[in-house]
């Protein structure tokens, strides 16, 4: 077992804020650069009574941690961009069906196999629309090993209490860097990560019913007493599947409804230096830290520079960032990709700053003094 | 009046089931039921997982714990299940596309495993859910209305394939042969280990039609007519053999390995992670 | 202390990512903040591999390093790529066996010691050339303290190897003690 204090990868801190979080499976095919979290978790959870297995594919690393949740048993699959595409489908099934399950992506240069080893945004769109179909996600990306620590075991609790695939969107940044952390016991865990369980009390006795003003059902693990079926179709409370129209329709849409009603319990975000920033530079995962270095030096120079992160980058903070984009003159947003996330923020911040981008897809990654030249740029064009 | 039987092991509110008239599932289905039943086993401990095809309408049916994947996916969705919870039953019901073709590598890998998982393969021979193209399982030079000229393909030999990929219980039966094709189920379940049956169905809605098999009766004589015991089998030649459909327990040799989940709990005992 | 943004080059194999880890790990037992990356391609052996460390007093932002304080270069190869992008004021540590043109010698703090042979002739192991390093860089630079390194050195190495590599670490440590000196 690691110490409590430990120079750990992102990777090997991802492991460890599992364990914490209460996996006690994990099943998974091995690629780069996601591996340690495989081997991490094959040396750690038999140690804890828990289980590993390296499926035969990735198709079959997310479907076997379905079905470990299945029976109550919270779980876990990591990948990285190939393997992330492979998962899609049954990211989908989890969705629909309603199993809380974690899918780590560390995501790495594409498409195809691209630069393996090279680090790269370049799947959070993939996080959100990967899998077909209209269909609810949330996805956190951390920005330093103590960070991916405590979001690891986020994202259990978010998968455990709103009963969805979340996605812990990592990079190859902040999977392969080492810096010391400390591995904070579950008894001692700050109140917003304190550990959440699945609530197995069935409500009116139908298994996938939900409590009026609720969007959660509760239905509990197999062979546990209560027999019912879990379909990949649209099916009525007791899961058996349906045709018709308007049961589909008011699953559809609680689906989605049960991230777009809980924003407030859900949504994470991290800001600095915004109050009087008349550049808000907008971040996320692996460009973070060198964005904050940036900041710092830009405020030195007197440049207004402040910084916006989601946390949560699916569901997007969209409301904050529109207050954001009212007081600023230009938001940029800073990531390791040809554009992705830039659409997202022009959608929300629609016209009320303009929208500036600085983007890296060749497996390099983005300095503070290309951001610092970048700000410098773009607020000579705001003038 | 439906069976006892039926009452007990089926969600009568979900009947009657989707299959066509005729379809052999239906029968296999109940063979399923009833060697659970034989088995003497719990029902809330026994887990149905099935995956994406006409086949795998029967876990919606049956009134256990019952899990609806995606197509192909069911023996890893089981893998899970039996990794996380051991002294579950778990049976999956599964067709020779869902199986043998989008499913073959979880297929082949389970049975290396040798995890304790029974697979019954309803093998019509066709994709009868998407409306009669060519399986793995289509005989060669029959055809589907993706083999408009006959299928080329050879066909795989189910049974063989799992036994060559460590399966420990292999065996087949038919839609016609139920009582066999209860006991073949039945010891597959007992088998503490990786066991696939194949039970033989009819499509006379595709695969009938289309290669001019006739009635259903016709089709269900048919297999009446050319099943071979495979113990009958041992002492005939290729010539006699040919055409015929050889049935029973080919294979049960518990392995010397021992089963996947008992050998991981050995690894977790070991490091103390027990306690 | 300055932030030390310390470059480690060398070839696949040669263990300057171990090297790097191990010269993170002791400065956090001395609960310095660091932060430990590397890049490397598709090959296990053989390869170009960088990797790098920033040691500072203060919390780090960036975590890599865009201009080293510090580059070792343990072969021709990774000299050639990585020389040029060092700090006015940067230690540039060289294996004994690469080329330095006089003027860069000239115009930057050059150490060059025999760290490959000390490993395989003095040690007898060359495995033990990035322990060998990682004493030549911390004396060097004063980073951690002994008792950190050897802490760290005996819980990332091989068991059974303990002493041996302890050995080289104090003989890296000897070579600039020794360098410094002329």
């Amino acid at each position: 077992m690691a110490d409590r204090f430990a120079l750990l990868q992102g990777n090997e801190a991802c492991v460890e804020g599992a364990i914490t979080a209460g996996m006690r499976f994990y099943s998974g095919y091995p690629i780069t650069p996601s591996t340690e979290i495989a081997e991490g978790s094959a040396v750690r959870l038999p140690q804890v009574g828990g289980k590993f297995v390296q499926m035969e594919d990735e198709i079959g690393g997310i479907a076997a941690a379905i079905g470990a949740s299945v029976v109550g048993v919270k779980s876990m699959t990591a990948t990285s961009g190939p393997g992330f595409s492979l998962k899609q489908e049954n990211i989908g099934y989890a969705a629909i069906a309603e199993i809380p399950v974690v899918v780590v992506d560390v995501q790495r240069s594409g498409p195809s196999t691209g630069l393996p080893t090279s680090p790269s945004q370049g799947d959070v769109m993939q996080a959100r629309w990967g899998t077909h179909g209209d269909h609810p996600v949330i996805a956190i990306s951390p920005c330093s090993v103590q960070d991916t620590y405590y979001q690891t075991i986020r994202c259990f609790n978010l998968a455990e209490k709103y009963r969805t695939p979340v996605i812990l969107l990592m990079d190859e940044i902040v999977g392969h860097m080492r810096e010391g952390i400390e591995l904070v016991p579950e008894e001692e865990l700050p109140e917003e990560f304190k550990i959440v369980n699945r609530d197995n009390n069935m409500v009116d006795g139908k298994p996938y019913a939900c409590a009026k003003g609720e969007y959660v059902p509760h239905q509990p693990p197999f062979g546990t007493g209560t027999r019912y079926n879990i379909t990949g179709l649209y099916s009525n409370e007791y899961g058996f599947p349906t045709n018709d129209n308007d049961i589909a329709n008011a699953k559809a849409t609680r689906l989605m409804e049960k991230i777009e009603k809980n924003l407030d319990d859900i949504l994470d975000y991290e800001e600095e230096n915004l109050d009087d920033a008349t550049v808000a530079i907008v971040c996320y995962g692996g460009t973070t830290r060198a964005v904050m270095e940036a900041v710092a030096q830009l405020r030195n120079q007197g440049v207004k520079a402040g910084m916006f992160r989601p946390v949560t980058v699916w569901p997007f903070p969209e409301q904050r960032l529109k207050e954001i984009a009212k007081k600023v003159k230009t938001v940029l947003v800073v990531e390791h990709n040809y554009g992705q996330l830039v659409e997202e923020v022009e959608k929300v911040v629609k016209g009320a700053a303009k929208v500036e981008f600085l983007g890296k897809w060749d497996g390099t990654t983005i300095t503070p003094a290309q951001i610092i030249n970048k700000v410098k740029e773009v607020s000579k064009n705001a003038k | 009046m439906p069976s006892k039987l039926v009452e007990k092991t089926f969600r009568m509110e979900n009947l009657p089931h989707i299959w066509c008239p005729g379809c052999g599932h239906g029968i296999l289905m109940r063979d399923v039921a009833q060697a659970i039943e034989n088995c003497n086993l719990d029902p809330e401990k026994v887990v149905i997982v099935s995956g994406i095809g006409c086949s795998s309408r029967a876990a919606g049916y049956m009134n256990f714990n019952t899990l609806h994947t995606a197509h192909g996916r069911a023996i890893a969705f089981a893998t899970g299940i039996k990794m996380a919870n051991p002294e579950l039953t778990v049976i999956v019901i599964t067709g020779d596309g869902d199986c043998t073709a989008i499913g073959g590598n979880h297929l082949i890998h389970a049975c290396r495993r040798n995890i304790d998982i029974t697979v019954v393969v309803f093998n019509n021979n066709i994709y009868g859910m998407t409306g009669g193209q060519y399986s793995p399982t289509t005989p060669t030079g029959e055809k589907g209305t993706t083999a408009p000229y006959g299928n080329i393909d050879n066909v795989f030999d189910i049974t063989g394939l799992a036994q060559a990929a460590g399966a420990t219980y292999t065996a087949r039966g038919t839609a016609y042969h139920a009582t066999q094709t209860i006991k073949l189920i039945e010891n597959g379940i007992k088998n503490k280990g990786f066991s696939l049956i194949e039970g033989v169905s009819v499509c006379p809605t595709y695969y009938g039609r289309k290669n001019k098999k006739g009635s259903v009766v016709k089709m269900m004589n048919w297999q009446k007519d050319n099943a071979i015991d495979v113990k009958k089998a041992a002492n005939m030649d290729e010539k006699e053999l040919k055409g015929k459909l050889i049935i029973g327990e080919f294979y049960n040799n518990p392995s010397t390995t021992g089963e996947y989940t008992e050998r991981y709990d050995e690894i977790i005992k070991k490091l103390g992670g027990d306690k | 202390m300055k932030k030390a943004e310390l470059r480690l080059t060398g070839s696949g194999g040669q263990g300057v990512i171990l090297a790097t880890i191990i010269l993170a790990e002791a400065a956090f037992f001395d609960k310095k903040k660091v932060v430990q990356s590397q890049s490397y391609g598709p090959e296990a052996r053989g390869g170009m591999c960088k990797a790098e460390v920033v040691i500072d007093d203060n919390p780090i932002t960036y975590t890599k390093v865009a201009t080293p304080n510090f580059l070792l270069a343990l072969t021709q190869a990774s000299f050639n790529k990585f020389h040029e992008t060092v700090t006015d004021d940067a230690v540039v540590m060289v294996d004994h066996t690469v080329q330095v043109p006089e003027e860069y010698r000239k115009s930057h703090n050059v150490v060059m010691i025999p760290i490959l042979e000390t490993a395989s002739v003095v040690i007898g192991n060359p495995m033990s050339a990035n322990i060998v390093a990682v004493g030549a860089i911390n004396e060097a630079l004063g980073l951690c303290t002994v008792e950190s390194l050897e802490k760290s050195v005996t819980g990332r190495i091989p068991k059974g190897t303990e002493e041996l590599n302890i050995r080289a670490l104090h003989a890296g440590m000897a070579l600039v003690k020794a360098s410094v000196g002329h």
